[in-house]
């Protein structure tokens, strides 16, 4: 195994680019060291990302949004103040991942690079409508978060590309986003499904709204059919009850060792609702 | 009560801290993996990815070619000609003609380095054919089900049952049916329960080394190192007295480290390696797929009950698989099941299955939980048809002194009225719930074990001791047996060292099972200090001239026993001790026998659950574990054993379990999917320590280390349905179950 530490993503592009073998990049490490460990993959070249400057840094864009370096750790994010207030259910996804030990190294780009359908970070990142910046041969290219994942390990990376960095639009005012998942324990697991909620109130009423899905499909999946649900209500009754529906509705789960079909379709439409409540309190200003 | 405030004893009783305390939380401890020696090699083993499957060819040419591979070893290179027991354990060990279930090992190589030797494993070619496997208990048992081994079956099993029948076993007593019509309510339920692993945080772990000339030693995580001995010598046709096994410390056993797995490997390859010390650790997935789980059980039980609460009669079917080997603790199960009450008429019987699963091993109190689960949870039920407080049913059905158990002795001295007595008084039972919560209380039971013990106790030149035990420190018995040695010579705690010694420096021990240790060992310890007392009192009456009967020993020192026996000012022990050289020569004391005197302890458990009603998922509130101790000699590790039989009665209630696929492999070979609780997951633990003394110990100790995990299966059930008004009869209770049932229920 050849270990590489490039100081800029072009080299780190350069190198990926002319790998023959098996190739992985190295942030936190948290899912390559592990599957390495186990004896899933051993990577002919291991390029560590972290010794490039700026993957460490959480910044803001010229137009209020973020740019969050691809080694920042989850308790990095946790930590950053601004970071939390524009945009708590992106950081609380990040923070789910593992144990405290974990969150000192894992990392939005890993969790989303590593293709889990049930990545705890991603749902939040795809209804902030965050992109990625991504560095390759031919140059520098973005994506929506949600263009990403294109099943299970699989991602529309193409050979010799890498995240670069992890750009989440302007809060403005008004916004409020969650995540939740369900998990049989209270931490350390794996979500059986995942919600996250963004939406935009206007008035008292949703304006706009997002919402995805985690667990219940070969990729995290953002639900429009869920998300029009709640548009034009102010998330009464009957709204929680049609976003349930339609989430439960869009959810295309398998039955597994970690939950059955039946039971992550029902628990997509009760986390949908829940984590809408949240959002709207946010989005209303109340400490929720 | 914990007598933490008016103690009869100077020391017993008391919380010092526990002498491994400090190398443990510092990293000093060496645990299995910890050992290295010159020369040492890695070793490392191929398993079937199938659950059964034919061994057509093992091609080893391609490992044994790769540089730095020492020895490959298959079943050609184990003696033959083994039965019974050891014949399972060797081919547990080794698979023979055909691998018995995922996870089997078939091969095991030894390298240079951890790396090549699992490269070597991956070279290792294995030719199989797969043969139709079977891992329920109740589909092993039906008529199509694939055999797993013809002539399996032992004598007592019935003409006509499948041949995976291995075991039959029955008991009775009174009419049952006369019970049955006695009753006022008669109910009968179906319930399951799955395979949990013990879940230790150490995995296996040794270090063995075996010359051509047959002698050989090992380093080995395990609860009882003359177990190893005897088990691999037999494996590997060796002479049990040549084969010197060391304990290392212990993240943890549960009745797991109480037999072999790779060890024997150890030994093979060294063998096979020109003697040279292999090493071997397991991976988390090979412990849970290839070590011993607890067994998966199927159980019919019916009760009848009058309308005041009196039972009048139980009947049991048992059916459970320990894996493809007999063992499936069927047995006991149905001895403790009905345990906690007053048995009129009883009927039971079980059945032991084999299925294409790794061997069962002991789990704490073997076989108790699923018993207590059928029992109790049926108990409960009827309880709530009746309109009875469960307490009241419990209290009036309760055995007490005299009694005769339902599994057929008669109760010595026995604290289960104290422990319920002690439930009732308790302010958790007067929390007010809340929406969607419930309360659950189950009882529980299990044994004591006295076992082969021995125990050698020293004197030190200045008058310090030490004690040397064979039963591995697991839940601090090297406190508790250093709190009752130096009790027992009148001298501080921190005087004494309790060593756990290897098979060379005592006679043969049982392993820590059984909740012995404390009992047993203590038991002995305190022998061995009353013999080192009556030799120093015979040196103190030698010097004064005095028989050694007006002799008597009193907080450390020989003193005339009265005014007639003369005039000596008290001689201590550091005294005596300081001259033995010239007085006689060592004072030691020594003890040895299979203890009677076992104390049994029973227990009973309250559980507060909040059951979330859209996703079934199971918060515990609150849980109270209340136990007869006999007498706490450290309440601290008491108080441990009770948390954590809990804690594990928790996970195995709602949310661990084998899963196993299509193809008979386990799903979930890892701690992310195979989900023991987190500590999250639990809140404090409350405990109330009962204690009714055991007369069968000096001290009046009972083991406590299993009946903990046995109430928490029933209570927690038992406290779901009354916060959802949904039965649960199978287990894991996990959200998707739960969440099923509720909707069932509310379906009606």
């Amino acid at each position: 195994m050849r270990y590489h530490t490039p100081q800029t993503f072009e080299d780190a592009a350069r190198i990926a680019a002319a790998a023959q073998g098996v190739t992985r990049f190295l942030a936190g490490g948290t899912d390559v060291l592990v599957q390495m460990r186990a004896g899933m993959v051993q990577p002919d070249d291991l390029i560590d990302l972290k010794h490039i400057p700026g993957t460490q840094d959480i910044a803001r864009t010229e137009d209020g949004g973020w740019r969050i370096g691809i080694a920042v750790p989850g308790i990095a994010l946790g930590g950053h103040e601004a970071l939390c207030a524009d945009w708590p259910g992106v950081v609380e996804g990040m923070e789910l991942v593992g144990s405290t030990q974990i969150q000192g190294r894992a990392t939005l780009a890993g969790n989303l690079c590593n293709g889990s359908p049930a990545a705890d970070s991603v749902p939040g990142l795809i209804t902030a409508g965050a992109v990625v910046e991504i560095t390759g041969p031919a140059g520098t290219r973005t994506l929506p978060v949600e263009d990403v994942p294109q099943g299970p390990g699989r991602t529309a990376l193409k050979p010799g590309e890498l995240v670069s960095a992890i750009i989440l639009p302007p809060r403005g005012d008004y916004g409020g986003d969650c995540y939740l998942r369900f998990i049989p324990r209270t931490e350390m697991d794996i979500a059986v499904v995942g919600c996250a909620v963004n939406l935009r109130l206007k008035g008292g009423v949703i304006a706009e709204a997002r919402v995805a899905l985690g667990a219940v499909a070969p990729t995290v999946m953002l639900v429009p059919e869920a998300a029009a649900a709640i548009v034009g209500t102010a998330l009464d009754a009957a709204a929680e009850e049609a976003l349930a529906q339609a989430a439960t509705a869009a959810a295309k789960p398998i039955s597994d060792k970690r939950g059955t079909a039946e039971f992550r379709r029902e628990v997509a439409g009760v986390l949908a609702k829940r984590a809408a409540r949240i959002a709207f309190a946010r989005a209303k200003g109340d400490t929720a | 009560m914990a007598k933490d405030e008016y103690r009869e004893f100077r020391l017993v009783g008391t919380r010092p801290d526990r002498p491994d305390g400090l190398d443990k939380v510092t990293g000093r401890a060496r645990y299995g993996a910890d050992m290295t020696a010159p020369g040492m090699l890695w070793g490392a083993v191929v398993r079937s990815p199938h659950a059964h499957a034919r061994i057509v060819k093992i091609d080893t040419s391609k490992a044994e070619a790769l540089e730095g591979v020492k020895a490959v070893v298959t079943r050609a290179d184990l003696p033959t000609g083994l039965t019974g027991e050891d014949w399972d354990l060797q081919e547990n060990t080794l698979a023979g003609e055909r691998a018995l279930y995922d996870g089997h090992a078939v091969a095991a190589v030894a390298a240079t380095s951890a790396l090549i030797a699992q490269e070597a494993a991956r070279l290792v070619e294995v030719d199989y054919e797969v043969l139709p496997h079977v891992t329920d208990v109740d589909a092993a048992m039906a008529p199509d089900a694939p055999v797993i081994r013809e002539g399996a079956a032992d004598p007592t099993v019935p003409e006509g049952m499948h041949p995976n029948v291995v075991k039959y076993f029955a008991f009775d007593h009174g009419d049952v049916e006369a019970g049955f019509a006695q009753a006022d309510l008669v109910m009968e339920r179906t319930y399951k329960t799955e395979a949990t692993h013990q879940g230790y945080i150490e995995p296996h772990a040794c270090l063995g080394q075996l010359g051509s000339d047959g002698k050989g030693e090992m380093w080995v995580c395990t609860q009882g190192q003359w177990f190893i001995r005897r088990m691999c010598a037999a494996v590997v046709g060796i002479e049990a007295a040549q084969l010197r096994v060391t304990p290392s410390e212990i993240g943890g056993g549960f009745g797991g480290k109480t037999t072999i797995f790779m060890e024997p490997l150890s030994l093979a390859l060294s063998r096979k390696a020109g003697g040279r010390p292999v090493k071997i650790v397991m991976s988390r997935s090979e412990v849970l797929r290839a070590t011993g789980p607890t067994a998966s059980a199927s159980m019919d039980v019916k009760i009848g009950m009058k309308k005041d609460g009196t039972i009048t009669a139980g009947k049991a079917t048992f059916r459970m698989q320990g894996g493809a080997f007999p063992g499936a603790p069927v047995d006991m199960a149905l001895y403790c099941a009905f345990a906690p009450y007053k048995m009129p008429a009883v009927e039971c019987e079980g059945f032991d299955v084999l299925a294409n699963r790794p061997k069962c091993a002991a789990y704490r109190a073997p076989g108790s939980p699923m018993g207590a689960f059928a029992v109790e949870s049926l108990l409960d039920e009827m309880c709530r048809k009746l309109g009875i407080d469960p307490m009241d049913m419990r209290m009036k059905n309760a055995v007490r002194e005299g009694d005769r158990a339902a599994y057929g002795p008669k109760f010595g001295s026995i604290g289960l009225v104290e422990v319920l007595e002690a439930t009732r008084a308790h302010p958790n039972l007067s929390i007010p719930l809340g929406l969607n919560q419930g309360r659950g209380i189950a009882s529980g039971y299990w044994f004591n074990h006295g076992g082969e013990t021995s125990v050698s106790m020293a004197i030190s030149e200045d008058g310090t001791a030490q004690v040397s035990v064979g039963t591995p420190d697991i839940g601090g018995s090297r406190a508790s047996i250093a709190l009752m040695t130096a009790e027992t010579l009148g001298i501080p705690y921190e005087d004494v060292r309790v060593n756990v010694v290897e098979t060379g420096a005592l006679g043969v021990n049982e392993p820590t099972h059984g909740s012995r240790a404390t009992f047993a060992s203590g038991k002995a310890a305190v022998e061995a200090a009353q013999h080192a007392i009556k030799e120093m009192c015979r040196r103190a009456a030698a010097e004064w001239g005095i028989e050694p009967e007006a002799v008597e020993w009193v907080d450390g020192a020989a003193q005339p026993a009265g005014p007639n026996a003369g005039k000596f000012p008290p001689m201590t022990i550091a005294e005596i001790a300081g001259k033995m050289g010239s007085t006689g020569g060592p004072i030691s004391g020594h003890h040895e026998s299979v203890p009677g005197g076992v104390g049994e302890s029973f227990g009973c458990h309250v559980v507060d659950v909040e059951v979330d009603p859209e996703t079934g998922g199971v918060k515990i509130l609150r849980y109270l574990v209340v136990q007869d101790a006999g007498r706490a000699i450290h309440p601290s590790y008491v108080e441990g054993q009770y948390q954590g039989g809990a804690a594990q009665g928790i996970g195995w209630a709602l949310n661990e379990g084998y899963i196993y696929g299509e193809d008979g492999r386990l799903q979930n070979p890892v701690f992310l999917d195979y989900r023991v609780p987190v500590a999250s997951d639990l809140p404090m633990i409350d405990t109330v320590i009962v204690e009714v003394p055991n007369p069968g110990h000096p001290y009046g100790v009972r083991g406590v280390g299993e009946t903990g995990i046995t109430p928490p299966l029933p209570a927690i059930a038992n406290a779901i349905q009354a916060a959802t008004g949904a039965r649960l009869t199978e287990l894991p209770m996990n959200p998707p179950r739960v969440l099923a049932a509720i909707k069932a229920a509310k379906a009606g």
